[in-house]
């Protein structure tokens, strides 16, 4: 690791950790009575609920260093800190829980797998690590749940984002889901889209890929149509004061996607004249970005041309995205970003994206 | 130094109508809005289309996702290639405004008796004291 990045990281604010649930009868103790019988009665404290996104034995799921002895990777808080906490001297790290919860066809299951996730983060991790923040998991096929579920935990400001997957039943601007953000926005909780699917539809927008390396390139579209949904149906003006963070999204095919938004929208309005000023103008007050991974062209020349196209230095947000393996060695912040970008990345940004984290 | 053109007699464009013109070689759109006359170039700034036989819409108004209205009726042309919308009034364009504009000139309504004074340019007409006159100046 250079010693420009040793100093970057120093306090950094990691945006993208992944505490793992162990198994689901971890979740047991933290879930409603009813549910604790009901996932007894069914066997379901038997099954895992991983994401399907993220087979177990796919390399991105973990960086070989990063393998437990035991459990499911990331599922084991000493570990984290002595991975990633440590190392980096992280000032502080949002943990992002990826689980099925956020999937079940059942609102009702869903909305209570995501409480008894919430419940198990502030209680396993959350209380355990003055360092750790943490999205709210919410039922995010129920506009109505989902707020229920922000109001519950809002009151914890340990909890400084909702998190929603980037695919799921219904394109992420439609109106149905707006309790979400009216709930999120009060709160002043941005929304994290993280990269994944409910598998509702398929990840490409032509069907159904035979391969892993299909669904996982395909995610970037999903976050363009993501983005696209939330500019059309006028979110962005209905909830002034949201902002979303596109989470493992990749960076680079923004900028060619915002030019095409502007294009579009200047012949077609018509259809939104709520949409009252350039989309990519939109985009870079309201829009983040984790910058891992970071897909990048290999030459640092190249980097710094598509950056430059972003038009604006606020809206990466540093992340490790532990333990999920997206980059090579130790170094966790990508090479070649500008040093004025990069100062504002680590730290700068993220205190200005999540309200929560301004006093921390 | 500008000179003023005598592009057409008034009552040939009624409100709400536009006549093409050329004056200097160039092609201009005379609008009349209620009364008031404009004249826009004839080319859109964005890729050079006819820009002022374009559509003559309103502006479109929102206060909110799913609030559809509209002002301004006839006071804006879209143009008849990518349904870019410029302000008749001003040549601006309505999503960069500041930054894309088709140029516009000023006009003026005259009666024939004045312009017999002169200077000005009459290339295609005849004029006569009776009647009044667009002029643009270019």
């Amino acid at each position: 690791m250079s010693s420009t990045t040793l100093t970057a990281l120093g306090g950094a604010i990691d945006c993208d950790i992944h505490p793992a649930v162990p198994n689901a009868r971890a979740l047991l103790p933290h879930m409603d009575e009813y549910w604790r019988e009901h996932m007894l009665r069914r066997g379901l404290e038997r099954e895992n609920f991983d994401l399907s996104a993220y087979p177990v034995n796919a390399p991105i799921n973990v960086r070989p260093d990063w393998k437990l002895e035991k459990g499911p990777p990331g599922s084991s808080l000493a570990d984290m800190q002595a991975h990633v906490l440590e190392p980096m001297g992280t000032g502080l790290a949002i943990c992002n829980v990826l689980h099925g919860a956020q999937a079940m066809m059942s609102e009702d299951l869903s909305a209570a797998l995501c409480r008894g996730v919430n419940n198990w983060l502030a209680a396993e991790w959350l209380d355990r690590d003055p360092r750790l923040r943490a999205s709210i998991l919410v039922p995010q096929h129920s506009g109505e749940l989902a707020a229920e579920e922000i109001e519950r935990m809002a009151g914890d400001r340990r909890f400084v984002q909702v998190l929603m997957l980037a695919m799921a039943e219904l394109p992420p601007g439609r109106r149905q889901l707006w309790p979400i953000y009216r709930a999120a926005e009060k709160h002043g909780l941005p929304i994290g889209l993280h990269a994944g699917s409910t598998f509702r539809h398929p990840p490409s927008a032509g069907g159904w890929g035979s391969t892993l390396m299909e669904d996982y390139v395909s995610y970037a579209q999903g976050f363009a149509a993501a983005l696209n949904s939330l500019l059309a149906e006028g979110v962005f003006q209905k909830f002034p004061d949201l902002k979303v963070v596109l989470i493992e999204s990749g960076v680079t095919w923004l900028p060619a996607s915002m030019w095409r938004i502007n294009k579009t929208w200047r012949g077609v309005r018509s259809e939104v004249p709520w949409l009252n000023k350039l989309p990519a103008d939109i985009i870079r007050a309201r829009v983040r970005l984790t910058a891992q991974p970071l897909d990048a062209p290999a030459d640092s020349a190249g980097l710094g041309m598509v950056l430059e196209q972003l038009g604006s230095e606020d809206m990466l947000l540093f992340a490790s995205d532990y333990p999920h393996w997206q980059y090579d060695g130790a170094d966790a912040v990508p090479a070649g970003i500008p040093a004025g970008m990069l100062q504002k990345m680590m730290v700068e940004n993220a205190r200005a994206t999540y309200p929560r984290l301004k006093a921390a | 130094m500008a000179s003023r053109h005598v592009v057409a007699a008034a009552d040939e464009i009624p409100p709400g109508g536009r006549k093409i013109v050329t004056v200097r070689g160039r092609q201009i759109g005379v609008f009349n809005l209620g009364g008031e006359f404009f004249a826009l170039i004839n080319v859109c700034p964005h890729q050079g289309a006819k820009l002022c036989e374009g559509a003559i819409v309103s502006q479109l108004v929102s206060n909110g996702p799913g609030e559809y209205g509209l002002a301004r009726p006839g006071e804006i042309i879209r143009c008849p290639w990518h349904c870019w919308e410029f302000d008749i009034r001003t040549g601006q364009s309505w999503c960069e405004p500041d930054d894309v504009k088709a140029r516009s000139f000023n006009v003026t309504v005259e009666a024939g008796g004045t312009l017999a004074k002169g200077p000005f340019v009459a290339e295609t007409l005849s004029v006569s004291v009776e009647r009044q006159y667009v002029v643009v100046e270019m």
